[in-house]
């Protein structure tokens, strides 16, 4: 029997864990802007980057 | 310029570079240096990055603003469940599966009427999809012909109809130049993953020469954005549309791995599945950083050409055209171009496999035995039929076009190919997870989730374009209003797209689990279920090859092979074959379930699962093995892998036990290697004293002319040394008892104080003769401690002894300082003699180990002293150590506890 | 001349008695209380015999004898180990480092004194 993979794991909780960032009602939350840039445009762009950054990080260390 | 030869050679260059990458990497593949590497294979996913994300994804932010973005978020979600996916591939690679209808068919026992199914449902919904990439790819070519006044006919014929045609022809010529038995085509992976970085090169440079030089930064687009009442609604979400947001993010992760090209490109085309870390990450940055300038250049657009009525769709080719930049416009048309190609090339080799295998194969097969068996190398054939079958999709692609592309926008058009191939996404999933899932179950569930899309999507696009009658989608099926057609039961409110996924995955998978649930898999079934599932488990050939048992000629099985993989490669493979088994030649191996079983499986990777079983069927008799057979079989080889782990286990304590006992061993052997030392150590010490015992003794003996001053010494030598040695013989005993725990002690109540100022005046004597002060500061009233009195007499003595014998003579001087403290009584014997190295303040306490150089007293020190003080200390639960440098002189500490407070509260010495 | 001995020993009984015995039967004898002092009495004093033991601080008689063996110049000096420890490897280490005798403590004298003399070549 094959013993669960820790990568394949943290993988799949980063996914579980996008689901209700990327979603309502969260995602109704930013309002406003920065920099003129909207809010709801920084936010999606920016939780969408974190998660890439850590499926990297997850992904590609060495054990 | 921009004349309509001058597109299309253009075109025609393009492509074929692409075509030339694509030869590269296959040359490369045969000579079996592959460069498929990690981050190819990735790049290759960006083939969901069709006409749909170039052109279409700014249409759509014009009206819907962000929204766009599910579709690329949905599969970065779905990408990080990289245990799903390895579980896809795993089990492709182990039933040599070559499309996502092979895979369906598969798990349901090798079902051809599934395959077939699956292959109508891919076909029909994936149409509407390449109509979308023609319909781009024709509007592409308008805006630039418009915008230089040229036109562009040949015999006659619309852009459309000759874009459809060259696109079948590069298809053909990269997915069918061979047939593969795995139908892998790395060079195809090697074009499109050239084709995403130029796509996203091109995408990039419009959205920052639109952003940056067309208007002032994110910032100034934004902000003039926000001021227009129009266009402010853009840049907020509605949060009335969160459910066609949610479901849009399930469609597209669905549509990530569902979609024939992109199962064909993840799984099927997966040469490493360590691929997919990088491709995990990779792919999603990929999406991310396409869409960045998605809403900057709807905004741009709709700010530039306010009012003009240009589609919004063509805003990245019109936008540059504007400012007059043909060059970035031509860049960006051929950024247009690649997405379309890629994913026409892909989607119909993969479409075609399916329709080849699963469609055709089986019919002929079945209808036209015969003609099959006339002809000898039927693998021509099967290339025939496939280019047949990549012109056929085009040509329908070509049809939906006409008839619906021009009532949708491009977004609208893919999003009914999405809900069409999530109909996949029930079988699919209960397959690779529920062992229960029957065939029935699946063609149930296929059915109803593929009827339901009919109905509420697929027709209403029709009807939309005028195709046929919209009475069903305004009024209801024969007047019926609760059977209106995007209302259906009265759900309204809903945008078209959420009602068809919430509607259809309802039948889907309702009818899946309920016919799945009162069905009976027969033993092909059965046996499929158990490899899918627990495909990580069953990696066993043996168990592969008594699932079968009959009668076969090698003969025929060999000319089977011969037929569809063409002589060639199936004499290739055979060789192989019989290398693995150890036989010369393929001659010589006995038609037996194992070579059946090869048979069947280099013929699935040609002509599909389904249609291979068939084959094998008609020329070997297979005894029909019943369910329960193959239960028992497949329960067997559970519970011989349970069996094996148990031995493993008990394997594992075995060795557990070995190593322990080796340890034990290997300790009673140091202990008899120090039993030795001791031993040896002892008799030296013993001999020593005896040896000028016996040299003096024999020599006064023999020579009665000895002086009487020398006779006088030697006696006093001679006694001496038999006090030392009278002295070692006690000690070693001492020290014996006291390692045995067999030394008696006599406990009571004893002042310390008591015993070192008893100690330092039965001592007085030698200090006064070796001329060495003696000081003692020792307070009255100290506590009693629970102590042999005689034991630690002896201790005090031996230190006492020990610092007068190492300091000099005159100078010399001790101290003794008696304390009570926190719990305890600390006694500290100082010297001024020459200190102690700190590995010395260590080596001391060893047996038979002294410090220093010690030749002058020599005969009064056995090496033992110490050690026996340590542990009469230690016995009472105190400890002895030294403190002390070279030169600085020696601090001999030891302490001894005293009793715990309820045993002496009261018992002061006054 | 009277042949010259040199006593080696870390305890200064076996020193006495040794020097006394050597002395009694003639012979030139100098002692010295470890390895060290040894080597330098050797280049001093420039024995035909040593008596060694093999059990002492600062360097063991082992040492001793080894370097005194790599050195041709005391080529023709005899070495006789003295050693309170009996072990078969002992002896053999010894004899191997280029020791000429081997005598185990306690010792009789008469033997002691026989076998210096005929090693010596007097008798």
């Amino acid at each position: 029997m094959k013993r669960a993979n820790p990568t394949r794991q943290r993988l799949a909780a980063l996914g579980l864990l996008g689901v209700p960032l990327l979603t309502y009602p969260l995602l109704s939350l930013p309002s406003g802007e920065l920099g003129g840039i909207p809010a709801t445009y920084l936010y999606l762009f920016g939780v969408w980057a974190g998660l890439i950054v850590l499926a990297a990080w997850v992904a590609e260390r060495r054990k | 310029m921009l004349s309509g030869w001058f597109i299309a050679l253009l075109a025609t260059a393009y492509l074929g570079l692409l075509f030339a990458v694509a030869r590269f990497g296959d040359a490369r593949a045969d000579a079996g240096k592959s460069i498929i590497s990690a981050n190819v294979y990735a790049l290759s996913l960006a083939v969901y990055c069709t006409s749909w994300t170039f052109y279409g994804s700014v249409g759509r932010a014009t009206s819907g603003g962000l929204s766009f973005l599910t579709i690329y978020i949905g599969p970065t979600l779905m990408l990080l469940c990289v245990g799903v996916i390895i579980k896809m591939i795993r089990i492709s690679k182990a039933q040599r599966i070559t499309s996502i209808a092979d895979f369906i068919a598969s798990r349901y026992g090798k079902s051809q009427l599934l395959a077939g199914m699956v292959t109508v449902i891919a076909v029909i919904g994936v149409v509407p999809y390449i109509a979308l990439q023609l319909k781009a790819m024709a509007a592409s070519v308008d805006v630039l012909l418009e915008h230089s006044g040229g036109s562009f006919q040949v015999l006659g014929l619309d852009s459309t109809f000759l874009i459809a045609v060259v696109l079948a022809l590069f298809s053909i010529l990269f997915g069918t130049r061979h047939l593969d038995a795995t139908e892998r085509h790395e060079g195809m992976v090697a074009a499109v993953a050239f084709e995403s970085v130029v796509k996203i090169v091109a995408f990039m440079a419009v959205g920052i020469f639109v952003t940056y030089g067309m208007f002032g930064g994110l910032g100034d687009l934004f902000q003039r954005a926000a001021a227009s009442a129009d266009l402010g609604r853009l840049l907020q979400l509605d949060s009335s549309r969160a459910g066609t947001w949610t479901a849009l993010i399930i469609l597209s992760g669905l549509a990530i791995i569902f979609l024939p090209r992109q199962f064909q490109i993840i799984v099927v085309e997966n040469v490493d599945e360590s691929h997919l870390k990088r491709a995990v990450w990779l792919f999603p940055l990929y999406l991310l950083l396409i869409n960045i300038f998605v809403l900057p250049l709807a905004l741009g657009g709709l700010l530039h050409f306010d009012g003009q009525g240009i589609n919004p769709d063509t805003f990245v080719l019109t936008l540059p055209l504007a400012r007059g930049a043909e060059v970035l416009a031509l860049l960006a048309f051929i950024g247009g171009l690649s997405a379309a190609t890629g994913m026409v090339i892909v989607e119909t080799i993969a479409l075609s496999t399916m329709v080849c295998n699963d469609l055709v194969m089986p019919i002929l097969l079945r209808s036209t035995g015969n003609f099959v068996e006339k002809r000898n190398d039927l693998s021509g054939l099967l290339i025939g039929i496939r280019r047949a079958a990549i012109a056929l999709i085009l040509l329908l692609g070509y049809i939906y076009f006409r008839a619906a592309g021009e009532a949708y926008a491009l977004v609208g058009i893919g999003l009914i190919s999405f809900a069409a191939v999530a109909q996949f996404a029930p079988a699919m999933f209960g397959g690779m997870y529920w062992k229960q899932g029957t065939r029935a179950g699946a063609v149930a569930g296929l059915l109803a989730g593929f009827l339901v899309w009919l109905y509420t999507l697929l027709l209403p696009s029709f009807a939309k374009s005028g195709w046929m009658t919209s009475g069903f989608v305004e009024n209801g099926l024969f007047g019926i209003g609760w059977l209106k057609a995007q209302a259906l039961f009265g759900l309204a409110g809903l945008d078209e797209i959420s009602h068809c996924l919430w509607w259809s995955m309802l039948a889907n998978i309702g009818a899946y689990v309920a016919v799945s649930l009162n069905t009976k898999p027969d033993a092909v079934e059965a046996s499929q279920a158990e490899r899918f599932v627990d495909v990580f488990r069953f990696d066993s050939r043996n168990t592969e090859a008594r699932l079968w048992r009959g009668k076969a000629s090698p003969d025929a099985l060999v000319q089977l092979l011969e037929r569809f993989l063409g002589a060639a490669r199936a004499r290739q493979q055979l060789a192989a074959y019989a290398g693995s088994r150890g036989a010369e030649h393929w001659g010589n191996l006995p038609a037996d379930a194992d070579f059946v079983q090869f048979a069947e499986s280099e013929l699935a990777g040609a002509i599909g699962s389904a249609s291979a079983r068939v084959m094998v069927a008609s020329v070997a008799q297979e005894e029909d093995l019943g369910l329960e057979e193959v239960l028992d079989i497949l329960d067997e080889a559970t519970q011989v892998r349970a069996h094996s782990r148990e031995l493993e286990a008990k394997q594992r304590e075995l060795e557990a036990a070995t190593t322990e006992l080796r340890d034990a061993n290997d300790r009673l052997r140091e202990l008899d290697r120090m039993k030795d030392d001791f031993i040896s150590t002892v008799t030296h010490e013993l001999r020593t004293p005896l040896t000028s015992i016996r040299a003096l003794s024999e020599m006064l003996h023999e020579d009665p002319r000895i002086d009487l001053a020398d006779r006088t010494r030697f006696l006093g030598i001679i006694v001496n040394e038999a006090e030392r040695l009278t002295r070692l013989i006690n000690q070693i005993l001492d020290m014996a008892k006291l390692e045995s725990g067999r030394a008696e002690w006599t406990t009571s109540e004893v002042d310390m104080g008591e015993v070192v100022r008893e100690s330092m005046a039965s001592l007085e004597q030698l200090f006064r003769e070796k001329d060495v002060a003696l000081e003692g500061d020792i307070p009255s009233g100290l506590p009693f401690v629970l102590a042999d009195r005689d034991r630690l007499t002896q201790v005090m003595i031996n230190l006492l002894s020990n610092a007068v014998k190492f300091v000099p003579g005159g100078t010399g001087r001790v101290q003794v300082r008696v304390a009570g403290s926190a719990g305890l009584v600390r006694i500290e014997v100082r010297d001024n003699g020459p200190g102690l190295t700190p590995e010395e303040c260590v080596v001391i306490f060893e047996k038979f180990r002294q410090g220093g150089n010690t030749m002058t007293d020599k005969p009064q020190g056995t090496g033992l002293g110490l050690p026996i003080s340590r542990q009469i200390v230690e016995y009472f639960g105190g400890n002895l150590w030294v403190e002390s440098e070279p030169g600085a002189g020696a601090n001999f500490i030891f302490t001894v506890p005293l009793p715990a407070p309820d045993d002496n509260s009261g018992r002061q010495v006054a | 001349m009277s042949k010259k001995i040199l006593i080696v020993d870390d305890e200064p009984n076996i020193v006495i008695s040794l020097e006394f015995l050597m002395k009694k039967e003639g012979f030139a004898v100098a002692v010295a209380c470890d390895g060290e002092e040894a080597l330098a009495k050797v280049a001093s004093f420039a024995p035909d015999l040593i008596l060694l033991d093999v059990m002492m601080p600062k360097k063991s008689g082992f040492e001793v004898c080894e370097t005194l063996r790599s050195d041709p110049a005391n080529a023709g000096m005899l070495i006789v180990m003295l050693t309170a420890k009996g072990r078969d490897t002992e002896v053999a280490k010894g004899l191997a480092l280029g020791a000429d005798a081997y005598v185990t403590k306690p010792f009789s004298t008469k033997d002691l004194v026989a076998r210096v003399k005929t090693m010596l070549g007097i008798v």
